[in-house]
């Protein structure tokens, strides 16, 4: 298995979280195109993921964030113990976590960006 | 009850005592080789104006206890052998004053974040392994001692010196480590002393060794894991500024320092 310093996975954390952040404010700031309320109804939400520039900006903020939260509990779960078969299964099962939460997360999108939903 | 000291007590009234103040010390006391009790002693000793926990504590052994386990030795801040908790704060005993803890009872403990050797002494292994794990020391190929030209020196200008002037302050007595709240969580963190001398060695520009010590601090366990809590740098008793150095050490790790 290729291990990454930990510089460059927390150049990554960083990263993500200036993404995400950015990202973040263009997802509110579309709310501010109408009412706050109406932007929340069902066909104004499906309408977001069927435009596709929407949706890539939906499958980019969902990266992002899985990507950062899911470094974040592995952090955390480092700290709170130590060892190596630990932290080689806190390693594996947060990348699993992440890798199925993207795949669910992108499945959603692409489902509902083709008008399957 | 408190044992009082002998100065103070009626039966030798007749002992010249200048001071006319005193100072109940709550000691703690445990020996993890023999059992694991852990259990608080009190004595009553007097004070004067000038006088320092570490004074007490001798006072403590030469008058009342002999078995109190403390680990001393220089009495003025440079040694750094006499690190423990007073009244809840790391600290070095020889360095606080009686006077300035503004309290009529005094609690010692042993330093948190390392196993107790016996009451007040601590085991310092993990500080001075991950010490030398960062290699603290100028570290380049050629030598100040040249065959051909004899000695010659390595000149650094005031203004390199001022980058790591501060952090070659460190006496290794072990506060800021006690005081880290990530020390206390995670049993291989490198620690704020050690990072704080990595930083030391790396910002000196006669040392060759930055390579070599950003890799050993560039680990799940090490310079990563500091959340700044600043209690490091709360703590030091010489001024030195641990978490300042971590940052900048950071620096150098995400590229935005040469």
């Amino acid at each position: 298995m290729m291990v990454l310093r930990e510089s460059i996975i927390m150049k990554i954390h960083y990263g993500t979280a200036l993404g995400a952040l950015f990202l973040t404010v263009i997802h509110i700031m579309m709310r501010l195109t109408q009412d706050f309320h109406e932007s929340l109804e069902y066909e104004n939400v499906i309408a977001n993921y069927e435009s596709v520039g929407y949706a890539i900006l939906l499958e980019l903020l969902l990266i992002l964030i899985s990507v950062h939260g899911f470094n974040g509990l592995r952090v955390i779960l480092l700290e709170m113990n130590q060892g190596p078969t630990y932290e080689k299964l806190v390693t594996i099962g947060c990348l699993a976590g992440m890798a199925a939460l993207i795949a669910y997360g992108s499945r959603t999108i692409i489902m509902t960006n083709m008008g399957m939903l | 009850m408190a044992t009082i000291h002998p100065k103070l007590s009626d039966e030798l009234s007749q002992t010249v005592v200048s001071s006319t103040k005193s100072v109940k010390i709550k000691i703690k006391r445990s020996n993890p080789n023999v059992n694991s009790e852990q259990k608080f002693d009190d004595f009553v000793v007097p004070i004067e104006k000038w006088t320092t926990v570490l004074d007490v504590l001798l006072d403590v052994k030469s008058h009342l206890d002999h078995s109190v386990g403390v680990r001393y030795s220089c009495r003025q801040a440079s040694c750094g052998s006499c690190g423990m908790k007073i009244n809840g704060k790391p600290g070095l005993a020889c360095f606080t004053k009686i006077s300035e803890l503004d309290s009529d009872t005094v609690t010692v403990e042993p330093m948190d974040n390392y196993p107790v050797v016996r009451d007040l002494a601590v085991n310092m292994d993990r500080m001075i392994n991950n010490h030398k794990k960062v290699m603290p020391y100028v570290i380049r190929e050629d030598s100040e001692i040249d065959a051909e030209s004899g000695i010659r020196e390595f000149l650094q200008s005031p203004e390199n010196v001022e980058k790591y002037i501060q952090f070659s302050s460190c006496i290794k007595c072990g506060l800021c480590n006690s005081a880290c709240p990530t020390m206390a969580m995670d049993k291989t963190f490198v620690g704020p002393q050690a990072l704080a001398q990595a930083y030391r060695y790396i910002a000196d520009d006669r040392d060759k060794g930055k390579n070599k010590r950003l890799k050993v601090i560039d680990e799940s366990h090490g310079i990563w894991r500091c959340h700044f809590a600043g209690s490091c740098s709360q703590v030091c008793p010489k001024g030195v500024d641990p978490a300042m150095g971590i940052q900048l050490l950071r620096g150098y790790l995400l590229g935005i320092r040469d």
